[in-house]
């Protein structure tokens, strides 16, 4: 350890028993990294070195190798974001159904582009890929909830649950 | 006149049709109690001879598939549910995993019973958080019931089934990268041989299947194989989801038998074109597929063989409509854009085709075009996709067949629309 830096916060599990219950699931330990990752994440917000280095110690593997596999998940966070991430998706279904004009929405509305935070952290925008939901474009995921055949009014209705 | 009744998706207007009282009501896990009697080689067999191929995008033939697992290997067997739905225009398995998701168990363990396997995955994407609390209650319904677990319904048969959740990945839904991803790494798909059902999950032999083609293994299983081989076209026969987005009046998923002709799909099922637009182009099987135009869309069935001797093909069956208000360069770009930011990044070709691609198109979209765009553009889509016939099974440049995903859609809207990219050629006088 260095002498002239704080010790590291370490990173631990809040439930245990539910990080037993993954490794029990699988096989192999190394398996086990992507729900680990998933689990950290909904008690963090975002994927911290902390959080790599505690996983990389569990399943048995050099950290970088946990940082190569969370770099390349767009669902992975390495840094904080907003209370409430908006994912627009922009594929051409939503496109063709009114997708652009959500997205210019929230810019207007709130002052952020695309992969921005507004100041009070309430919400980040993002524009993401199809969601498996063109049935129903324009698609907007809001935290881990699909809204679908969205209008600009219902839009503005969703956006105030959260204001 | 339609006569045709659905089959895997009959009870999905029904209240509580997810629970596990619902499907035993209607019959569920009848099949499930039957295969446990039978050999798994007659399970396979059956499955070979009701042409039943792989509804996630290849079209394989699924018994075949099985086939493929060595018999004298005494490594465990895996049998994974391809959950990933992540090609542009698909939304069929969502469909199916809100609404039946005890018909995808019971086609699962049959599945898994075939091949002798004892430890089944259902890779999910990430997305779907809502299906994934869902099949966690199917799943616990079933333990709780003897159709999971410890001999299962008093059989000598054991199986788990466990629920892995993707990360937001569209390659993991390619079942080498999606190996790749379930043993804790990156997506980056296998250079095959060996397959999956030789070398799969930790080097031992796997099964993928999608969804939709395990939703059917109860139905084969109860009814027979040359019921589901007398539905649609003998070489690709059996009930299939088709999922028509884009523009459209009443877009949905809509459950008919294979062979069904596109043009009815569009205008009577998902109620024509808002506004009486005519139709511009459409792509037939997701948005790795050739796009079709008007001319040719109108007079097409829904057929493996038929789309591929349109120099397109059925795919995941995601028909994506566009009316004639839709600019093709920006509908080119939209497409290419996706492209580009969910290859994986390990073939030269792909990663760097693709990223080219998306910055030649907005160039022309901004007044940038410059004379040879046009060629530039072809030369670009068969550097990352070559010209390959599909119908041969042969594959280009690249480690998987996301190559070919990109290359063709690009290169149909080019070739098909030509006129239109020349628009934003000042230099090029438009050539009819
Ligand atoms: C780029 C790419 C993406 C794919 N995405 C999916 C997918 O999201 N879901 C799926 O079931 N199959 C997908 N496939 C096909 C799988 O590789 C595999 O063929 C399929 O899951 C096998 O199941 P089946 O035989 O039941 O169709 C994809 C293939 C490629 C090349
Ligand atoms: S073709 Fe593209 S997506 Fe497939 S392995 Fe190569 S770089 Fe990855
Ligand atoms: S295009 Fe938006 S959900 Fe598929």
């Amino acid at each position: 350890m260095k002498s002239n830096g704080k010790p590291k916060p370490r990173f631990t599990f809040e439930d245990p028993e539910r990080v037993e219950q993954i490794f029990s699931q699988y096989p192999d330990k190394k398996s086990a990294t992507l729900p680990l990752l998933h689990l950290a994440q909904s008690q963090e917000g975002y994927i911290s070195n902390s959080v790599i280095d505690s996983i990389a110690e569990l399943v048995d593997c050099h950290p970088a190798v946990v940082m190569d596999c969370v770099s390349f998940y767009t669902m992975f966070y390495t840094k904080p974001h907003g209370r409430n991430i908006i994912q627009i998706c922009q594929t051409l279904s939503c496109s063709l159904n009114g997708a652009d004009e959500l997205v210019d929405h929230v810019t207007d509305k709130y002052k952020i582009k695309p992969g921005e935070t507004t100041a009070d952290d309430q919400f980040t925008l993002m524009k993401v890929e199809c969601l498996g939901s063109c049935g129903t474009a324009p698609v907007v995921q809001m935290n881990k909830e699909y809204h679908e055949s969205l209008t600009k009014q219902k839009f503005d209705e969703l956006l105030a649950e959260f204001e | 006149m339609n006569t045709f009744k659905p089959v895997l998706t009959e009870h999905i207007d029904q209240k509580d049709c997810h629970t596990l009282s619902f499907y035993k009501s209607i019959g569920g896990y009848t099949a499930l109690e039957k295969v446990l009697t039978m050999n798994p080689d007659h399970v396979t067999q059956e499955v070979k001879d009701s042409n039943l191929r792989g509804r996630g995008g290849a079209g394989f033939s699924t018994g075949m598939k099985w086939g493929f697992i060595p018999k004298d290997s005494n490594k465990p067997k895996y049998l994974i549910n391809n959950a990933d739905e992540s090609e542009p225009g698909t939304f069929k398995d969502r469909l199916l995993m809100n609404k039946a998701p005890h018909q995808m168990l019971e086609g699962m363990i049959i599945a898994a019973y075939a091949i002798g396997c004892h430890t089944s995955f259902i890779y999910i994407r990430g997305e779907f958080y809502q299906e994934y609390k869902l099949l966690e209650q199917t799943i616990a319904e079933a333990y709780d019931n003897n159709i999971l677990g410890q001999n299962i319904l008093g059989s000598n048969y054991s199986l788990d089934v466990v629920i892995h959740r993707g990360a937001g990945a569209y390659i993991c839904g390619e079942e080498t990268g999606l190996l790749e991803s379930l043993e804790g790494k990156r997506g980056w798909p296998r250079i095959k041989p060996p397959f999956p059902a030789i070398e799969g999950y930790l080097q031992s032999p796997t099964i993928v299947n999608n969804v939709e083609t395990l939703s059917c293994l109860p139905h084969i299983i109860n009814r027979g194989a040359s019921w589901f081989k007398s539905i649609g076209p003998e070489k690709g026969p059996g009930p299939r989801l088709f999922c028509i987005s884009g523009s459209v009046n009443n877009p949905g998923v809509f459950e008919e038998p294979m062979g069904v002709s596109l043009k009815d799909l569009i205008f009577d099922r998902a109620g024509g074109i808002p506004d009486d637009k005519q139709l511009k182009a459409v792509f037939p099987g997701g948005s790795s597929s050739a796009i079709l135009t008007a001319n040719e869309a109108m007079d097409v069935m829904m057929d493996f063989e038929e789309l591929v001797e349109k120099g397109s093909m059925l795919g995941s069956a995601g028909i994506i409509v566009m009316d004639e208000t839709v600019n093709m360069v920006q509908a080119c770009l939209n497409i290419a854009r996706f492209y580009a930011h969910e290859s994986c990044g390990q073939c030269t070709p792909c990663r760097e085709g693709t990223s080219w691609l998306v910055m030649m198109l907005t160039r022309l979209i901004n007044g940038g075009g410059k004379p040879g765009d046009i060629d530039m553009l072809f030369e670009i889509a068969d550097n990352i996709g070559g010209l390959i016939d599909f119908s041969k099974g042969s594959f280009g440049k690249t480690i998987c067949p996301f190559g070919e995903a990109v290359a063709w859609p690009v290169r149909s809207f080019v070739e098909k629309f030509k006129g239109e990219f020349m628009e934003y050629l000042p230099q090029e006088k438009v050539v009819a």
